[in-house]
């Protein structure tokens, strides 16, 4: 164990009671990393369970992991279309790495410091929370955003959504989706319009890239087939469209049991039934596409697997999943079809869910909290009889 | 009468380490101690100085602020040590056995016209009283309380926890008379057993049997409150050890103190887990010699099982309540890499995020390793597994941090013990002390609602 004398080694200076023991937070970040410490049971239960919230936090990166490759070759795969040069599946990747690894630096760079920052001035541990949100922020962000509003966006969602509200585990909103919400807010022409979802735009006067519900928002039917659309070879932001990859996040979130299976389903119920009901009502272009194209377009896939079953945000209560899954999905679809400024709803649907998840959450616990108080007064009107 | 219960959430850990169903005699031990610490909220008046001699049955110490609860010798000898801790806080009374044992002997009533009345005072006097525990609070039960119903489970369902058909082999008898006196202080008295139990326990009579299926914590006596006639608020019910029912009717049978034990020594280190005939407060040293630990450097002996138990060592003595002492490995060691999902598939998990779903059959060697640190409370959902009561558990634990007495109530206080939450403890990704959340916020509860 030569690593872990050097590590113990340079631990020192940090050890209670020593001149810089308030940083210890940031430096145990980095030793937690390599080893799970050697802290054992003090009281409680002698003995644990192998999980922690590091490994929770891994696994959901893991399933981010498919769809980001994804992403990476899409943003190629959609610049070479566009501009007509002849391409390889490496070039696509590697253009693609070129435009998003220095948004994830720069996402995790600024959000971990703040992080660090936090744990450092409130004296706890960092969380890992953020490992997954760093992650994500670009993610859901179209390519050609500049680096600088990735930055001032992650600097946002960690304040004013994370800390602000008492950091890891206290938060309302999702982070992610509120960084995505500030750019969106704060800088539309980097967010929406039909030039900012293929990689260089707005430099190459050839291309034209507009998401299937852009257009359709402006009455334009799509000519993309039910595979491209699932396939993901499609514009938009970076690794929201590809329902299939997305599916397999799905899965190992689903099978590891980090994700909840229940928020899912129900998101997927909501939004199914909502189009459909759209479908007979058909009165536009985007009442009448088909629900089930509603499923793998734009982030809806995406949202509802990785966004919406955040478990600090999203309903804490087995039945007010369900509810909160739902009502995700019917207000989704009911965003899209009614709202055409904002094409794309399931950032704004799982937002405004998020709000109100407290509120499910209240109902559900009252209901056994009444069921108790019946049971009393039963119990006593029977003592008394 | 059988009813059965049902639970369906839980874990059953299985662990290397458990005893066979051999009972031993305990070696003997020259010194004996009864432990204040192990009566939550007792504050203990000693009666007794260092040098006083005293006979099995005396009272060491009785309760300060009820003081018709005493607390006896379980031997006669003389007081060697009264061990003190922080603000001359009682942490021990340590007394040096006699070689030829004197004990104070009741005279008792004809048992078939003792009143309840009688069967209180007797129990009181003689310092069987402890051996009585209510809910809410988990604390020693209050004289002055009517309860509306006793409880004794004779299910135990923790990990490598004793089991009771070897505990009360023999003991029927005992244990029938212990029933009857309960009875006399509330007819509404319930006995819980496993389901497949064949032994002569589930044909006791006098008290209503339950049969408890399922997974621990199903033989938590909270639980099957739970499921049998849960407590409201401003309700109390008692709840008895099964061993100490046998020994409450041992003292209505002689009338004298009994304070017998039937420990099950278990845990993966040890080379020869056993059951042992001992006694409340005996010194745990020779045992743990008899059963193979001899270099207990790097061991954590526990008084109770891996779950619920208080850490004790090769000096300490067997607890008041507990039926199980454990003994672990110290998990004081690093793990590179540690955290990585499916990493290190010899240790435990519930969760998928671990390859230890494969293993079903695994018999597994725990050490007391954290397995992690402490963190906010993030995962939602993993609580409820392993909490089979109609309780939001994670809302509960939330409203007991925040010391909202009024939510707490709500949510359903009065109806847990700390016990109840150790397989939340053992399972919750974010290292949260439950048991410990529980305990203060019961504390609080009886300070401000009593």
């Amino acid at each position: 164990m030569m690593i872990r004398k050097q590590i113990d080694r340079l631990k020192k200076p940090f050890a209670k009671g020593s001149k810089f023991e308030r940083f210890a937070p940031a430096v145990n970040a980095f030793d937690t990393f390599l080893f799970v410490p050697n802290h054992t049971t003090k009281k409680g239960a002698h003995i644990r369970d192998a999980v922690d919230l590091k490994r929770t936090m891994v696994t959901v990166i893991i399933a981010l992991i498919p769809a980001l490759i994804y992403g990476i070759y899409n943003t190629g795969y959609q610049y070479y279309i566009q501009t007509g040069e002849a391409f390889t599946f490496l070039d696509a990747f590697l253009h693609g790495s070129f435009k998003i690894l220095p948004m994830i630096a720069v996402s995790y760079g600024v959000g971990l410091a703040i992080e660090f920052a936090f744990a450092v001035y409130r004296g706890h541990e960092v969380n890992e929370g953020y490992l997954v949100t760093g992650l994500l922020i670009p993610m859901i962000m179209p390519v050609d955003i500049p680096l600088w509003m990735v930055g001032l966006s992650v600097a946002f969602a960690v304040f004013i959504a994370k800390e602000a509200f008492g950091g890891t585990g206290m938060n309302i909103l999702n982070p992610a989706l509120t960084a995505r919400a500030f750019a969106f807010f704060a800088y539309p022409t980097y967010m929406s319009g039909n030039k900012v979802w293929v990689s260089e735009a707005s430099n190459v006067d050839g291309i034209s890239g507009e998401t299937i519900l852009g257009s359709l928002a402006s009455g334009v039917s799509v000519d993309y087939s039910m595979f491209e659309m699932f396939n993901g070879a499609i514009p938009g932001s970076i690794a929201e469209t590809s329902t299939l990859w997305v599916l397999v996040g799905a899965a190992i979130l689903i099978f590891t049991g980090v994700g909840s299976w229940r928020i899912m389903l129900g998101g997927v119920i909501g939004a199914a039934i909502m189009g459909y009901l759209f479908n007979l009502w058909g009165a536009n272009t985007l009442m009448q596409f088909d629900w089930y194209s509603h499923l793998i377009v734009g982030g809806f896939a995406f949202g509802i697997v990785f966004m919406a079953t955040d478990p600090v945000s999203a309903a804490q209560t087995v039945r007010g999943k369900w509810i909160y899954g739902i009502l995700v999905g019917i207000l989704c679809i009911l965003i899209r079809v009614f709202n055409p400024a904002y094409p794309e709803g399931v950032m704004l649907a799982i937002l405004l869910m998020n709000v109100f998840a407290p509120t499910i959450d209240h109902y559900v616990v009252q209901s056994n909290v009444n069921r108790r108080l019946k049971r009393k007064q039963h119990s006593t009107t029977v003592q008394t009889a | 009468m059988s009813i059965d219960i049902k639970i369906r959430k839980g874990l059953n850990l299985r662990l290397k380490g458990a005893a066979p169903n051999t009972l031993k005699t305990a070696p003997a031990s020259t010194n004996c101690a009864i432990n204040p610490t192990d009566f939550h909220g007792v504050f203990p008046k000693l009666v007794c100085k260092e040098g006083t001699s005293i006979q099995a049955g005396q009272p060491l110490f009785f309760s300060k602020y009820q003081d018709s609860i005493q607390f006896v010798s379980p031997v006669s000898g003389t007081v060697k040590e009264i061990k003190r801790g922080a603000k001359r806080k009682v942490l021990e009374i340590v007394v040096a056995a006699d070689k030829k044992q004197q004990s104070v002997k009741h005279k008792l009533p004809a048992l078939h016209k003792i009143t309840p009345e009688q069967v209180k005072e007797l129990l009181l006097a003689s310092g069987n009283w402890p051996f009585i525990k209510q809910r809410p609070y988990d604390i020693v039960a209050d004289p002055n309380a009517t309860p509306k119903a006793i409880f004794v489970s004779a299910l135990a369902t923790a990990p490598l926890s004793a089991q009771f058909d070897v505990i009360l082999e023999g003991q029927q008898d005992a244990f029938q008379t212990g029933i009857d006196m309960l009875s006399k202080l509330s007819p509404n008295l319930h006995l819980s057993v496993g389901a497949k139990e064949s032994s002569q326990i589930a044909e006791t009579k006098n008290c209503t049997i339950h049969r408890v299926k399922g997974p621990h914590p199903a033989g938590n006596v909270g639980v099957q409150i739970h499921h049998i006639d849960p407590i409201n608020a401003g309700e109390t019910v008692w709840v008895v050890g099964a061993e100490d029912v046998a020994n409450i009717g041992r003292f209505f049978q002689t009338g004298v103190f009994d304070a017998s034990r039937t420990l099950a020594v278990v845990g993966h280190p040890l080379s020869t887990p056993c059951y042992y005939k001992s006694k409340v407060g005996a010194s745990l040293a020779p045992i743990l010699k008899d059963v193979g630990a001899e270099n207990l450097a790097d061991l954590r002996v526990i008084n109770g099982d891996v779950l619920t138990g208080t850490t004790t060592s090769s000096a300490g003595y067997v607890g008041y309540y507990n039926n199980t002492v454990s003994v672990l490995p110290e998990g004081d060691r690093y793990r590179m890499f540690g955290w990585l999902p499916f990493a290190g598939p010899k240790i435990h998990s519930i969760s998928n995020t671990s390859l230890s779903w494969l293993f079903p059959k695994r018999q597994y060697t725990p050490d007391t390793n954290l397995n992690g640190e402490e963190r906010a409370l993030v995962v939602t959902g993993e609580m409820e597994r392993v909490f089979p009561m109609d309780i939001y558990p994670m809302q509960l634990l939330k409203a007991c941090m925040a010391n909202d007495i009024e939510k707490m109530e709500q949510l359903g206080i009065y109806e847990v013990a700390p016990e109840d939450f150790a397989l939340i403890d053992y399972a919750n990704s974010s290292k949260i002390e439950a048991q410990a959340i529980i305990r203060d916020a019961l504390d609080l509860m009886y300070k401000e609602v009593g």
